[in-house]
């Protein structure tokens, strides 16, 4: 595989510029938004003093967990010896970069006092798991970054599987942390589980293979490039792997709700009496999310297609994003037990009652922003280094 | 001279009458101030703990607490999702019994605190005495504290805020409940809702020293049943309740 050749993404294409301009006015929609929230104060978005966290933190953590899912590819290379992936190893790095500056921007952009980064970066609480994931965050993107210069660069080529490692175990607890954000939630009902953490793990792998196999089909849309479709095919098997992987974590984590008495009323909310999210729930994060795209990538004509590849994969991209709102916003939804077996007959500030949400279009910019900044990143990456593997053809890809 | 002498005299007049209206007046405003700076001045040690008793079923149907509150600490009567709310009032029914109950519901000043254990800056903090507050200079305002409060005790703040009372500074963007009028008790006095209670003549809230084993708190504490709310969750709360 050492002849495997990189290129550089071809930027002298009018698509080339329109995506760089769309992007570039997503990112400046995105950087407005914060200004205004800035400056007016979180008044202007959905949340509130009950939904404290909104639509921002569904795209940031969305992008977190990609971020950490998309490195598999290269991991898959590296850990378990699959050449067929290495050309691919680049790609992965870069993507698991860009998707993290993405997320975590969106996340210090909704800070009230975003001006405070600073304090963040020099005040440490490590009690808090939150500072783990500062920390955490700060040093996967560290080392990537060599992980990608050793693969790049010949000299370091020894040190490569190395850093491979040692990324893959990084991310491992960069997504267990991740998940563990909500895990500790004690006070929380639908998140105080460990189980949070390994379903946080399937869920970047769905997500993260989901978004590189659209990048991956996007980048040779158009250009000289081909595609290996044997590789797509792989990846795509992998994809439905984790899919359904993830969708058993999900059976499994309403089953530990269910099994207790007193908190099947998390089972009741999420699966048949609470509203829009037992819509979504069952619409858009199983129907949508998962049902949907594993019929697609498992049907034996139509799972070989890559348009058909593509709508799948897009799908679980949409479908997570809705799964992600199901569990954020509607796990606050969800009354808090404050007053255990008393019902609330009144309350000025919401006890006992569902809270309502409604997203503002601020909220949405913020964090089409952030997914905007991941895609413009990787784009100027594409273009600047030698990123992409040309066509492999088939006959220099080993079997297994 | 004698001119002189004769303007002299009113002048004197003048400064012994104006040195006696600031005796009057000022000196007791200095004393009482050289009171509170000396009680302040004090450091804060875990050999007090404060804590609240709240008699439910002397809590009538009034709002006098959240009234004295919002006054005290310059918060706005307004009641909407996006309004700050150190204390409200919540009225919760036993549904075996049909036992209706009124009770104020306000930061439980944990001895576990889990806002303080998840606040990545250390914004949120436990002074040795209990009193669990926010540090308004170091919150950056990511609202973990309030996704890990089990008592919804905590507001953030939406919009710019007018009119702030300097005992107690509140800014766009940070995370704020209730401080126990720690301003107050640093002075000597009782938070402004339990004075509120008592003037009320309801005299619900019973607020002390629960180290001082010869406090009244303490004493009843020892003596009568009282609850915390989500006992379960073992966060050691050092405001309790009777009759519920």
């Amino acid at each position: 595989m050492s002849s495997v050749t990189y290129h550089k993404l071809a930027g002298q294409s009018v698509r080339f510029y329109a995506l760089l301009l769309l992007l570039a006015s997503m990112l400046g929609g995105g950087l407005f938004s914060a200004w205004q929230m800035e400056h007016h104060g979180h008044i202007i978005t959905g949340m509130n003093n009950h939904i404290v966290w909104g639509m921002p933190h569904i795209f940031a953590i969305f992008l977190i967990l990609a971020a950490s899912g998309v490195l598999n590819v290269a991991s898959v290379s590296v850990i378990f010896g699959k050449e067929i992936y290495k050309p691919l190893s680049r790609l992965s790095g870069l993507l698991a970069i860009s998707l993290l500056i993405g997320g975590l921007s969106i996340l210090v952009l909704d800070l009230g006092r975003p001006d405070r980064l600073i304090v963040a970066m020099t005040h440490y609480n490590f009690t808090s798991i939150f500072t783990w994931n500062i920390l955490l965050y700060n040093g996967f993107i560290a080392i990537v970054l060599v992980y990608l210069w050793f693969m790049m660069e010949r000299r370091m080529q020894p040190y490569y599987p190395l850093a491979g490692k040692i990324a893959f175990v990084w991310r491992l607890v960069l997504t267990t942390g991740t998940g563990s954000i909500f895990g500790f939630l004690i006070a929380r009902e639908p998140y105080g589980t460990a189980l949070l953490a390994p379903l946080f793990i399937a869920l970047s792998l769905v997500f993260g293979k989901a978004v590189f196999l659209l990048i991956l089909m996007s980048s040779c849309y158009g250009g000289q490039r081909e595609l290996n479709q044997r590789v797509i095919i792989r990846l795509k098997n992998l994809l439905a792997m984790f899919s359904v992987t993830a969708l058993y974590l999900v059976v499994v984590y309403f089953l530990t709700f269910a099994y207790f008495e007193e908190q099947r009323g998390v089972v009741r909310f999420f699966l048949f009496e609470g509203g829009v999210y037992t819509a979504l729930f069952w619409l858009g994060q199983i129907g949508l999310g998962v049902l949907l795209p594993l019929f697609l990538l498992y049907h034996p004509r139509l799972g070989q297609q890559l348009r058909v590849i593509t709508l799948a994969s897009v799908c679980i991209v949409v479908g997570g994003l809705i799964q992600l709102y199901v569990l954020i916003i509607g796990g606050q939804a969800f009354p808090l037990d404050t007053f255990s077996g008393m019902q609330v007959l009144s309350s000025s500030f919401g006890d006992g009652q569902v809270h309502a949400y409604s997203p503002s279009l601020w909220e949405l910019s913020l964090g089409a922003g952030g997914v905007a900044l991941a895609l413009l990143i990787a784009l100027l990456a594409m273009r600047i280094f030698d990123i992409l593997p040309a066509c492999v053809s088939e006959e220099q890809i080993p079997t297994f | 001279m004698s001119e002189t002498h004769a303007d002299a005299t009113p002048r004197r007049q003048f400064l012994k009458y104006a040195a006696g209206v600031l005796s009057v007046t000022v000196a007791p405003s200095v004393l009482l101030h050289t009171f509170a700076t000396a009680e302040s001045s004090e450091p804060v040690s875990a050999q007090r703990r404060w804590g609240l008793l709240i008699d439910t079923s002397k809590c009538a149907n009034c709002s006098a607490c959240v009234t004295a509150c919002q006054q005290e600490n310059g918060l706005s009567s307004e009641v909407n999702d996006t309004v700050a709310q150190w204390i409200r009032k919540v009225e919760l029914q036993q549904p075996d019994t049909g036992k209706v109950t009124s009770l104020p519901m306000l930061c439980q000043h944990c001895q576990q605190p889990p806002c303080v254990d998840v606040c990545p800056t250390g914004a949120s903090f436990q002074r040795a005495d209990g009193i669990v507050l926010v540090d308004k200079h170091i919150c950056i305002g990511c609202r973990y504290c309030m996704m890990a409060c089990p008592y919804k005790a905590r507001s953030f703040i939406h919009e710019p805020l007018t009119e702030q009372k300097a005992h107690a500074p509140r800014g766009k963007g940070t995370v704020e409940s209730c401080t126990l009028c720690v301003h107050r008790v640093d002075a000597g006095e009782l938070p402004a809702c339990v004075s509120a209670c008592g003037e009320s003549g309801n005299k619900a809230m019973l607020f002390g020293d629960l180290n001082d084993a010869n406090s009244p708190i303490a004493q009843r504490l020892k003596t009568e049943a009282s609850t915390a709310l989500r006992a379960d969750l073992r966060l050691q709360p050092n405001v309790r309740y009777q009759g519920i």
